[in-house]
């Protein structure tokens, strides 16, 4: 099976073009057949992808399952993955199946509702996936268009606004990317990415405006890259659209978000900017580290004031991001083994925290926190779950969550011990936000009348959940799961990217003499 | 076996939490217990069968990346032995107290609720996690332990779920912890940095390296192992609730006693002294880091002593009483002699399990009252009880014949302790000294107060209460006699093995001649276990290798697991540090034998200063406490009030950090970075937004059609721009 990646990839757009064309009508029976139909193939997708994780090599570290052929207008199609890309495909084919699962509800538009997710997943897979420029553009952006309907239709009372705000600053990020990545291929005359990934970028110093550009043209497309990656993260101070979008999107929609759409920001970093703009990446690295820092305490303290649920997951979610930038960028080993786990980990446990918040709100149709209290009174099994869930956020070892962090924090405290201490603080202050909510909402007495018949979770919500408990355990005493497959990959990059500094200083050195 | 006394509990845990629908309540909660005392009757097999010789047995791989490799994994040693033994005993009569103590609770309501095998759950888990800490070979698993034992803690403060004093007792606890944590956390990772590895032995050998060691930490260079042993030492002051950051541990009151008894008491808070014993190798080291720990652990001892002395709740003056004793453990550790330190913290399990299993006892008896005040007179109506508190008493007090070896628990340990502060040749040893022994007039008070306020004297408060006050049930009264025994017992059998003469001590925690270690260094010593292992403590990058070493010979020569460990042990038998380690200019211990007579008189004197105090106050002229009381009432409501602690901490962390938060959310996200930096929020998106106006939800598709088609246009053009 050489086009295993396509076949993955398109399986859900196939999906939904069946919905589209073959689906009529919107009476129950259609409803039903919608969501089947979805969640089959979402299912498929997954089973197939285990093909891929099956097959994977983790000690060879360039690109497997590679398919390359000739496209329109000249262009290339080409895919494929490596130790660092193939997770994020696990991640998605694996929480596609639960989101649909957990949209059952859903009564408005279902069969649009179901194409838009069948869709988003093709989009996803497709960034994780290709391997080619002009690909990856089309599949990145793109992406943008389902989520945008996702939160514009079937969202809260302010959708329009959080649609349209998500839309922007995720564009407007990734037009400066398409304007660098038109630079990239007049310079290096290829959209081929692992041919770029191995094009040294011009880094003469050159004045611009008046103002020294060190690391030249590297630095700025890195700043081009970073414009985009940051706003998808998010990264402070570009993230104001993450609460609002994920308060306003529906459950399975903030599900997608939290748990996928924003770790595309930090693979980009790592296929783009660290391997492509070695020295624009040294450059700028401790601008990130401190836009990191910063944000995992302003976020974790606005966390602990908000009032609506979503939110303060939201602000929790730009936190944990911030872990994750703050391992990339301090580019060794363990910093950036955390930093993919951290993303992975997450994936799993923001997306059933919120999945949590959902759960009360079908049942509730508020997110309000003060209008809670005391649910484990009626809701023993989901008290349980959203304790688990909990102190996997706050990271807790023996959960994934403090798999990632802890490496994260043990690659950083090499590069910049202020860094290391400030992202500390993060353990502190998450511990503050994540149980506080838990308390209003969880604990107590049950005194709100409108909480008296609140029944507890049904079957197909533990479900949902029990393969996420599953994986957020099994990660978290076994990480090595994860961590033998992307060992080898991020050791080469890591590696590739020391030469690459040494390889540029030795020529500054060079250049200086040559005067004299 | 180490596995099976590890294991049951979780396995009793995972029992009763999930499976007590199926199998019933009563017998999943007895399935715990009984799990429990298999793996106490195991522990006590192993330490007195131990021979000295550590052992490690790897169970599983866990954090692997690069360099760093920390795996599942158990360390035995005479520190873990004991450990072992203090876990498992005081757990397992705590489980069987529970069956008494937890059989009618008001918090729930009867028959529709099965709070007692959750209760049982939490306690095994407590018990798994705390295991884990005790027995781990790295400070990552360590740091598992750790966590794991603070949300255990955290669960079981909060396990009356309806009170909010006790859900907000509990979040304090484990968010006071995590300060702790916090220099753990930042210990761990300058240890990583600088030695490359987690792993216990690799840091152990270290320990003279570190000491000549500079890191760069925040503002300035540090010296390594007195930076790390600070780091370290505040994760420990969390835990232990060592002054500044105590403040959770009277609160922890909240939860049911016989978690006080085993959390707070016994188990849990000792954590801290034992992970300063156990990076002894280390603390060696840094000098400057143990004045540290003296100074602060003579300190609190005596703060906390006079937090002790006026408050009225009977589990919070136990619960100071803690707070204080720890400090002397601490004390003991700092200034060297962590055999005291060891010994205080195995009699203390034993003695303060015990007091507070008995107020425990006391306050079934009364109904769930708290308040001394409203007690009195209680000797002849609940008389086991009495006998058990006053064993506890004369434990804590150091009740025993002066200038011999006989005595109740807490009088070796306890003088032990202040014969080593005196000896101690740190700068806050004298100091520490002074401290404890007027800490030590205070314990005594407060002690026979206790006793006094709730046994002797006429009855006080509620008559109803008082006349159906009644003797506990016997599967209560069974713990009390069993810790009892150690309350009496085990300082004069054990005093030689902690606080024997030299030889004594060093057979016993198999501590290497010292004289080996002196010049040759231990250099000399890994290179004979194999090669690279020397290189280690100097070059960093070779690290993980005894580790892989001992991987390797597993499967070349196809052993058993038990050969597997034993050839681990072998490999680590030259490098390895036994339980403790104690520096060869270190004399403390020694000197402390040869303290003047005086020295070794004064806490007996300070036991009877105190006594005498408290009878005269609480038997002899009951109207002189309110009017001491009247009379200093600044001091009294300073005291009572805790120093205000509480109040400070409200108004210098808590509030500002909510006013920050909330600022930072309306003033930085909302109008700084929405409306300015950006300008879309304020302006553009409105504006779109005003476009969809009061659209049907049916135009958000046309507007995506139209991204749709502007996104094709634009990628078109610029690929047939760069194309061509």
């Amino acid at each position: 099976m050489d086009n295993l990646l396509s076949l993955i990839t398109f399986l859900p757009a196939v999906a939904a073009v069946i919905l589209a064309v073959f689906l009529r009508g919107d009476d129950e029976d259609a409803q039903r057949n919608a969501k089947w139909v979805a969640l089959v193939a979402t299912s498929l997708t997954f089973l197939i992808s285990l093909f891929v994780i099956v097959g994977f090599n983790p000690n060879d570290t360039g690109f497997q399952f590679v398919e390359e052929r000739e496209w329109i207008l000249g262009l290339t199609y080409k895919m494929g993955v490596d130790g660092i890309s193939v997770l994020f495909v696990m991640l998605t084919t694996f929480l596609m199946p639960l989101t649909i699962a957990a949209c059952w509800t859903v009564k408005h538009r279902v069969k649009e509702y179901m194409i838009a997710f069948l869709m988003l997943e093709t989009l996803m897979l497709g960034v994780f996936c290709a391997l080619d420029l002009v690909l990856f553009y089309l599949f990145f952006e793109g992406g943008l268009i389902p989520m945008f309907l996702i939160i514009g239709i079937w969202g809260g009372k302010k959708r329009i606004y959080a649609a349209f705000k998500f839309f922007l600053y995720t564009f407007l990020g990734s037009v400066l990317m398409l304007v660098a990545m038109v630079a990239m291929y007049i310079e290096a005359g290829t959209t081929d990415i692992p041919t770029l990934m191995t094009h040294e970028f011009s880094t003469a110093t050159f004045s611009l405006l008046g103002v020294q550009v060190i690391g030249g043209v590297q630095t700025l497309l890195w700043l081009a890259f970073f414009a985009s990656f940051a706003v998808k993260m998010p990264m402070w101070p570009v993230h104001t659209w993450l609460p609002d979008a994920h308060v306003e999107a529906p459950t399975a929609g903030s599900v997608v978000l939290a748990a996928i759409l924003l770790k595309m920001g930090g693979y980009g970093f790592l296929r783009f900017s660290v391997p492509m703009f070695p020295v624009g990446s040294d450059v700028m690295g401790p601008l990130v580290l401190w836009l990191s820092a910063i944000a995992v305490v302003y976020t974790s303290l606005v966390a602990l004031v908000q009032e609506d649920m979503k939110k303060l997951i939201a602000y929790s979610s730009v936190a944990h991001m911030g872990y994750v930038t703050m391992g990339i960028f301090a580019l060794n080993q363990q910093g950036v083994d955390g930093a993919i786990f951290q993303m992975i980990s997450h994936g799993f446990i923001s997306g059933a925290l919120f999945l949590c918040v959902g759960v009360i709100y079908d049942r509730m149709h508020t997110r309000e926190i003060s209008a809670y209290g005391g649910l484990v009174n009626r809701m023993p099994a989901y008290a349980a779950i959203f304790m688990l869930f909990t102190m996997a956020n706050v990271g807790l070892p023996g959960t994934s969550g403090f798999v990632g962090e802890f490496l994260t924090i043990m690659g950083i405290f090499q590069v910049n011990t202020w860094v290391a201490m400030i992202a500390t603080t993060g353990v502190i202050l998450s511990a503050a936000y994540a149980l506080w909510l838990y308390r209003r909402v969880v604990m107590g007495d049950l005194i709100k009348e409108s909480l008296r018949s609140i029944t507890d979770m049904n079957l197909r919500e533990k479900a949902i959940f029990a393969p996420l408990i599953a994986m957020t355990l099994l990660l978290g005493v076994y990480p090595s799961l994860v961590t033998d497959i992307i060992g080898p990959s991020v050791a080469a990059l890591v590696s590739n990217h020391q030469t690459a500094l040494l390889d540029h200083a030795a020529a500054t050195q060079l250049a200086a003499q040559a005067p004299h | 076996m180490v596995q099976i006394i590890l294991f049951a509990p979780l396995l009793g845990a995972l029992i009763a939490g999930f499976a007590w629908k199926i199998i019933g309540e009563k017998a999943a909660m007895w399935t715990a217990t009984g799990l429990l005392f298999l793996s106490c009757l195991l522990s006590w097999i192993v330490f007195f069968t131990f021979d000295g010789e550590t052992r490690i047995v790897e169970i599983m791989r866990w954090i692997e990346s690069g360099s760093l490799s920390a795996y599942w994994g158990v360390r035995l040693d005479r520190l873990t032995a004991i450990m072992l033994i203090v876990v498992t005993t005081v757990s397992a009569f705590v489980h069987l107290y529970s069956f008494g103590y937890m059989a009618h609770d008001e918090n729930f309501r009867e028959g529709e609720e099965s709070y007692r095998p959750r209760f049982f759950a939490y306690l095994s888990f407590f018990t798994f996690a705390m295991l884990m800490l005790v027995t781990a070979n790295n400070l990552v698993q360590m740091f598992f332990g750790w966590e794991g034992v603070g949300v255990a803690s955290y669960l079981l403060i909060g396990f009356y779920y309806r009170k909010p004093s006790a859900n907000a007792a509990a979040i304090k606890a484990f968010v006071v912890n995590r300060v702790g944590d916090f220099g753990f956390y930042l210990g761990i990772a300058t240890l990583f940095f600088l030695v490359d590895s987690t792993d216990f032995d690799v840091i152990f050998a270290s320990g003279p390296e570190l000491a000549e060691t500079q890191i760069n930490f925040l503002w300035q260079d540090w010296n390594a192992a007195n930076l790390i042993a600070v780091l370290l030492f505040i994760g420990a002051m969390g835990k232990s609730a060592q002054l500044f950051l105590h403040t959770w541990l009277p609160d922890a009151m909240e939860g049911p006693t016989p978690v006080s008894a085993l959390i707070h008491a016994a188990t849990m808070v000792t954590a801290g002294v034992f992970l300063i014993c156990r990076m002894s190798p280390l603390m060696e080291y840094a000098p400057e880091a143990m004045t540290f720990v003296t100074f602060m652990g003579a300190t609190t001892a005596f703060f906390a002593a006079t937090v002790g002395l006026v408050q009225n709740d009977i589990k919070r003056v136990i619960a100071y009483s803690t707070c204080s004793q720890l400090g002397y453990m601490f004390v003991a550790a700092g200034v060297g002699v962590y055999s005291a330190a060891m010994f205080h913290l195995l009699t203390h399990a034993f003695f303060k399990g015990l007091l507070f299993l008995g107020a425990g006892s006391v306050i079934h008896a009364m109904h769930h009252e708290q308040d001394m005040r409203n007690y009195g007179g209680l000797r002849k109506k609940i008389p086991y009880t009495f006998w058990a508190m006053m064993v506890g008493t004369l434990a804590i007090t150091g009740v025993g014949v002066p200038l011999t070896q006989l005595g109740f628990a807490g009088f070796l340990s306890k003088d032990a302790i202040i014969e080593s502060a005196w000896a101690g040749t740190n700068s806050a040893a004298g100091y520490a000294y002074w401290m404890l022994v007027i800490a030590a007039v205070m314990t005594a008070f407060y002690s026979w107060r206790l006793m006094f306020l709730t046994f002797f004297g006429t009855p006080r408060g509620d008559r109803h209460t008082h006349e159906q006050a009644h003797e506990s049930p016997r599967i209560m009264l069974i713990p009390l006699v069993a810790l009892a025994i150690g309350g009496i017992f085990s300082g004069m059998i054990w005093y030689k093995s902690f606080f024997g003469d030299h030889h004594e001590v060093e057979r016993f925690f198999a501590i290497p001649h010292s004289e080996v270690h002196a010049d040759d260094g231990h250099g000399a010593q890994t290179t004979a276990a194999h090669g690279e292992g020397a290189g280690a403590t100097a070059d960093g990058a070779e690290q993980g290798s005894s580790h892989d070493a001992m991987v390797e010979a597993h499967h070349v020569e196809g052993t058993t697991p038990e050969e597997h460990a034993q050839i681990a042990a072998e490999h680590h038998a030259p490098q390895s540090f036994g339980g403790i380690y104690i520096h060869p200019e270190n004399n403390v211990l020694n000197d402390a034998h040869y303290a003047p007579k005086w020295v070794k008189l004064s806490p007996f004197i300070a036991m009877i200063l105190g006594f005498g105090l408290a009878f005269l106050m609480y038997i002899r002229r009951t109207d002189l406490p309110a009017k001491v009381a009247e009379l200093n009432w600044p001091l009294y409501n300073f005291l009572l009030n805790k120093w205000y602690f509480d109040e400070l901490y409200d108004a210098i962390f808590v509030r500002p950090a909510k006013a920050i938060g909330r600022f930072l959310w309306k003033y930085g996200d909302g109008a700084t970075i929405d409306g300015g930096i950006n300008g879309l929020a304020m302006g553009i998106v409105p504006f779109f937004t005003r476009l969809a106006g009061r659209a049907q939800s049916g135009y958000i598709f046309h507007y995506a059609f139209a991204m749709v088609i502007g996104l094709v246009v634009l990628i078109t053009w610029v690929a047939i721009r760069a194309g061509g």
